[in-house]
């Protein structure tokens, strides 16, 4: 955490540019200039700023946003619903295909299905979003009509999006699940389930998916932050008034408290989703739940 | 005599590989009745596994050609659909895996996995798991109620046999299929699964097909033999006639090559040569690059099944014209 936030600041403060020009206009003198950026603190030594800055979001201040004038968390506070939204929908909506998807390509294996939705899906992953997303645009809001082009006013504008995240990122979930499936079906213990006499179905839900979803949870939970950063783009190209959008708009005009707090927000999202997946990967593999309590037989 | 449970007619099993296709198993037949425990011996790779899972038509990968019959109870299960194999697994013909210790489900309670068969009989939850702390009394399980809460590996693996052992004798079968039951395991518990096999066939009638390599397992518990040689049964019959009078030379040099009870006989005997990979068809006898008593016969013209004795067959040019 320490790391990307001492980056993160180090980034901004190297950029080129001064983010004082972005404050005034052309016209105004260097005394008065150097007036503001000493009201802002910006001709303080670099490691001083560093400290205050880190000093001030440890007590929960963001700082204020050069360009709006106004508390970088109530700015964030507005737009974190719609990119939560975007990312978590996309997640469920990913999911919900992906693995149904991985299954069938698994037990189809070599099948025309089989090369048809792993060719495609990945021929998707390899597709760059924004240029899905303009696509999209073109063809059902301009031409068709039947959604919205951008902004956000109700849940149709959120179709799109979502649609362009799950998309390109559900290539690689179904090819995890698949191969940790056609893994698993070769394991011992579900030829005993079918020894036993339980049905194709119950066998392959219960034992092999049950199985498979232990790697699969870990891998897509790591794989949340290239989501995020994904959706940052996504929201850019549909102008949904989100996270993304405020990043990369603050970025444009070096207003360098947004930015940082949003990279920082970012990194501890990352931080916790790995977190996240350590734990659950605890709770569903009962030999990780053992060697994690300690305890060994 | 009992009733037959189980014979195998003309069971050929190839497989697709790169030179052409591996003929993996060969023209097997015999019979099982009920209560009867019928061991299958050979070296590592000889079929008998392969023969044991096609019976359960268990066989993995689909590269595999099956032709012959199967018959269980009157009915070719070569012919069944998958819908009426379900039925039968598990439920009319059980069977345990060599290794118990990748054979059981990592994420789940042993006791559960047992449930779980016992509860395709239509059986409730607590009835089910009162069965499974049952069996596992049964199997001779110490401290039965807590090891059903326990996972796999908690257990060691004598301990993960009986849940097998459990498992797969749960909806009373008629033929429990034990393929190499006791391979990973260590003496004494060897002993002690042998004597749970051996009371089940007592207590319930089952008949077994025991797969193994250890002859002395066989004598102490079998009731019949079958000796597999590349693929092909060579030899089948009562466990006394056999060890008393083994015809075929494989099963011969079998026998000369078991360790003695007597010490300082110098090095246990070996049978020169290895087990050919039979990749082309071509008749003659398996056994002739081997055979001590191999004449050209042997090894142009597939030898037939010779009957010696009540019940007794063998696979062999040279015996068949000694008794003739």
């Amino acid at each position: 955490m320490i790391v990307v936030s001492f980056l993160v600041f180090s980034l901004m403060y190297m950029m080129p540019g001064d983010p004082i020009d972005m404050v005034v206009d052309r016209k105004v003198s260097q005394e008065k200039k150097a007036e503001i950026a000493h009201e802002m603190g910006y001709d303080q030594p670099f490691l001083t700023q560093y400290v205050n800055w880190v000093d001030d979001t440890i007590h929960g201040d963001f700082g204020t946003s050069t360009r709006y004038k106004t508390d970088v968390w109530g700015l964030m506070k507005e737009r974190i619903p719609y990119s939560l939204q975007l990312c978590g929908w996309s997640l469920i909506v990913e999911l919900i295909i992906a693995l149904p998807l991985g299954l069938l390509c698994a037990m189809k294996k070599d099948s025309f299905f089989d090369r048809f939705t792993v060719n495609f899906s990945l021929f998707l992953t390899a597709v760059p979003g924004f240029w899905l997303g303009a696509l999209f645009i073109i063809i059902f809001a301009v031409e068709l009509g039947w959604l919205p082009i951008s902004g956000y006013a109700g849940p149709e504008y959120f179709v799109l999006p979502i649609a362009t995240c799950v998309l390109t990122g559900m290539g690689g979930t179904l090819r995890i699940t698949k191969s940790e499936v056609l893994d698993v079906i070769n394991e011992k213990y579900v030829t005993t389930a079918y020894a036993k006499g339980l049905p194709k179905r119950t066998v392959m839900i219960k034992h092999v998916l049950r199985n498979s979803l232990i790697l699969v949870t870990t891998l897509v939970f790591m794989s949340i932050p290239w989501l995020i950063s994904g959706a940052v783009i996504i929201e850019k190209v549909f102008g949904l008034p989100g996270m993304g959008n405020l990043l990369l708009n603050s970025i444009t005009v070096q207003d360098m408290p947004v930015v940082q707090a949003v990279l920082l927000l970012i990194a501890i999202l990352t931080v916790l989703c790995n977190l996240a997946s350590d734990l659950i990967m605890g709770v569903l593999d009962p030999r990780i739940r053992l060697s994690m309590a300690g305890g060994d037989n | 005599m009992s009733e037959e449970l189980l014979r195998l007619e003309n069971l050929s099993i190839d497989y697709k590989v790169k030179e052409g296709y591996l003929s993996a198993v060969k023209d097997v037949n015999f019979s099982i009745n009920k209560g009867e425990i019928f061991a299958v011996v050979g070296e590592s790779g000889c079929g008998k596994s392969t023969v044991a899972h096609s019976i359960m038509n268990l066989l993995p990968g689909g590269n595999e050609t099956i032709t012959g019959k199967v018959i269980f109870k009157g009915r070719d299960l070569r012919e069944v659909t998958e819908k009426e194999m379900e039925k039968i697994r598990g439920k009319e013909i059980g069977m345990i895996f060599q290794n118990p210790l990748d054979s059981l489900n990592p994420v789940y309670t042993v006791g559960s996995q047992v449930a779980e068969a016992i509860e395709l009989d239509k059986v409730d939850k607590t009835e089910a798991w009162n069965r499974v702390v049952e069996l596992f009394k049964d199997v001779k399980m110490p401290d039965a109620e807590e090891r059903a809460k326990s996972f796999p590996h908690e257990l060691s693996g004598g301990m993960r046999q009986r849940v097998m052992i459990a498992m797969m004798i749960s909806r009373n079968p008629e033929l429990l299929i034990a393929d190499e039951p006791t391979t990973a395991l260590d003496v004494t518990i060897e002993a002690q699964i042998l004597a749970i096999i051996k009371a089940l066939k007592e207590q319930f009638n089952t008949a077994v097909m025991l797969i193994t390599h250890n002859f002395g397992l066989v004598a102490e518990v079998a009731d019949k033999i079958g000796v597999m040689y590349a693929g092909e049964m060579v030899e089948t019959g009562d466990v006394f006639e056999i060890f008393k009078n083994p015809v075929h030379p494989y099963t011969r040099l079998l026998m000369a090559a078991l360790p003695r009870k007597t010490k300082n006989e110098g090095r246990l005997q070996t049978i020169e040569g290895n087990v050919p990979r039979i990749t082309e068809k071509k008749p003659g006898c398996r056994f002739a690059n081997r055979c001590p008593y191999a004449t050209e016969k042997c090894k142009t013209e597939d030898p037939p099944m010779v009957m010696v004795g009540e019940d007794h067959m063998v696979r062999c040019h040279e015996i068949g014209k000694e008794e003739k």
